[in-house]
């Protein structure tokens, strides 16, 4: 079977955050899928991925919790591939799955867990884990996307911010970096090809993969608000009109920072946040409401109007 | 070396009157001082030596061994050294203010990035790739037992 074939149907694990801040993510994530003719099937019961929270506390029952989902979705679902959308899901999926198979340990640990939780013990190489952006590009590709493009993204610049996660530490995304039409570590590409197929134009963002201070939010917010009006002001300076996101933390981090920079700093940085789930379905046909613009923090309305979106 | 507040004045007080490329070296040259305040604050010493030309590379490499959460600014630290080339390569190129201006950008994220971390105690702790330095290897395992 082709990995465009493959792709077609995944299993789907949304994650804590796509039910809360990032439900716009979680909404437009499904839509473009059903659009494109992609079926997702929800990872049932699945669980939080342990997150920063757990892992700080002890990293061996965060790599169970995460395996925990692998292993529902390859022994109860008979599913190969889980697409996780959020980088935190995406990242801490690819480290169990690193983990299991070089660190015997971590294998111990995870096996003694899942007995003691009633479930089959995931095994290395039973599923195949995948962010939102393999998904569609390895599935319908940039010429499938161009051909199912109902209004084109034509005259919106962005810039495509891809944060820390998806791409970091780089040996637990062995297919990264691994020749043509790979992902890169150090210029993630595959949010710009996929916004390009559907006409917008990408800016040369030199930011798309530093920390937006997400981890910091809560313990130093001025720290995060800094971090992020400097990200906000130079995709503004490369001529950005939206920052384009693929992290609910991300995205979340970027909107409220905005909005706490004009507070508190009475700077304002008039650019649009989304989620690149959100621009390819309106790109796709699919009203703003469809995709969770009005779920959003910041306010794209008007912009999404004049640009004939809305 | 400059204090660290002094290295944000520096990097506020850019662009100047100076030609570009003495900006950009500069900025380079800002950006390895931001660096070695990392390293130096790790009771380290900052490496003269340079990686693929350039010494803020190799202090990089320098400043994330044994805290990978540090490499979050690994590409920042090249994109500085992309400006930089194409500044210093090309001064004359019609775009040379525009590249000075990100690179001022960047260099300011990078300095951001380190000043917050070295602001909070042991803030590398709590960033998603660190790993947990708080915990001894007995407490760790006491918490797996109760799991």
């Amino acid at each position: 079977m082709t990995t465009k074939d493959k792709y077609k149907k995944v299993a789907y694990y949304p994650g804590c955050a796509l039910e809360g801040t990032g439900h716009s993510y979680n909404r437009s994530t499904k839509a473009v899928g059903k659009a494109l003719g992609l079926d997702l099937v929800e990872v049932k019961n699945w669980n939080c991925c342990g997150a920063m929270e757990v892992k700080n506390v002890d990293p061996k029952l965060q790599t169970y919790l995460s395996s925990r989902v692998m292993s529902i979705a390859a022994n109860e679902m008979d599913m190969d591939v889980v697409m996780a959308p959020c980088n935190g899901c995406y990242h801490n999926l690819k480290k169990a799955e690193y983990d299991l198979a070089n660190d015997k340990e971590s294998v111990d640990v995870v096996d003694k867990l899942s007995k003691k939780a009633g479930h089959k013990t995931y095994e290395s190489g039973q599923v195949e884990t995948i962010h939102a952006l393999d998904w569609i590009k390895d599935s319908i590709g940039e010429d499938g996307l161009a051909e199912r493009v109902k209004n084109s993204l034509s005259g919106i610049k962005i810039a495509n911010y891809y944060g820390c996660m998806y791409t970091r530490p780089r040996h637990i995304f062995p297919e990264k970096d691994a020749g043509p039409g790979s992902e890169s570590t150090s210029k993630p590409h595959f949010m710009d090809d996929l916004l390009a197929a559907a006409g917008a134009e990408n800016v040369d963002f030199p930011l798309k993969t530093a920390c937006c201070g997400g981890a910091h939010t809560l313990s130093d917010s001025d720290t995060s608000t800094k971090l992020v009006l400097n990200i906000l002001k130079t995709a503004k300076m490369a001529g950005a009109d939206v920052i384009a996101t693929e992290c609910p933390t991300c995205h979340t981090g970027l909107e409220m920072h905005q909005i706490r920079a004009e507070k508190t700093l009475g700077v304002t940085v008039d650019i649009k946040i989304l989620y690149f789930t959100q621009l390819l379905g309106m790109a796709l046909g699919l009203k703003p409401k469809k995709v969770g613009v009005h779920e959003n923090i910041s306010d794209s309305r008007s912009f999404l109007k004049e640009k004939g979106l809305a | 070396m400059r204090r660290l507040a002094e290295l944000e004045a520096a990097i506020d007080s850019l662009p100047g009157e100076n030609d570009a490329v003495q900006q950009a070296e500069a900025l380079l040259k800002v950006s390895e001082e931001v660096v070695e305040h990392w390293i130096m604050g790790r009771g380290d010493t900052p490496t003269d030596e340079t990686r693929e030309g350039f010494r803020l590379l190799a202090l990089h490499r320098q400043g994330a061994k044994g805290d990978p959460s540090f490499n979050a600014c690994r590409e920042t630290c090249r994109e500085i050294a992309y400006h930089y080339n194409l500044v210093t390569m090309q001064p004359e190129h019609g775009e040379t203010m525009h590249r000075l201006d990100m690179m001022k950008m960047i260099c300011n994220h990078l300095y951001l990035f380190i000043s917050g971390k070295m602001q909070v105690a042991e803030l590398g702790e709590f960033c998603c790739s660190s790993k947990p330095i708080r915990l001894a290897p007995e407490a760790r395992k006491q918490t797996r037992k109760e799991a």
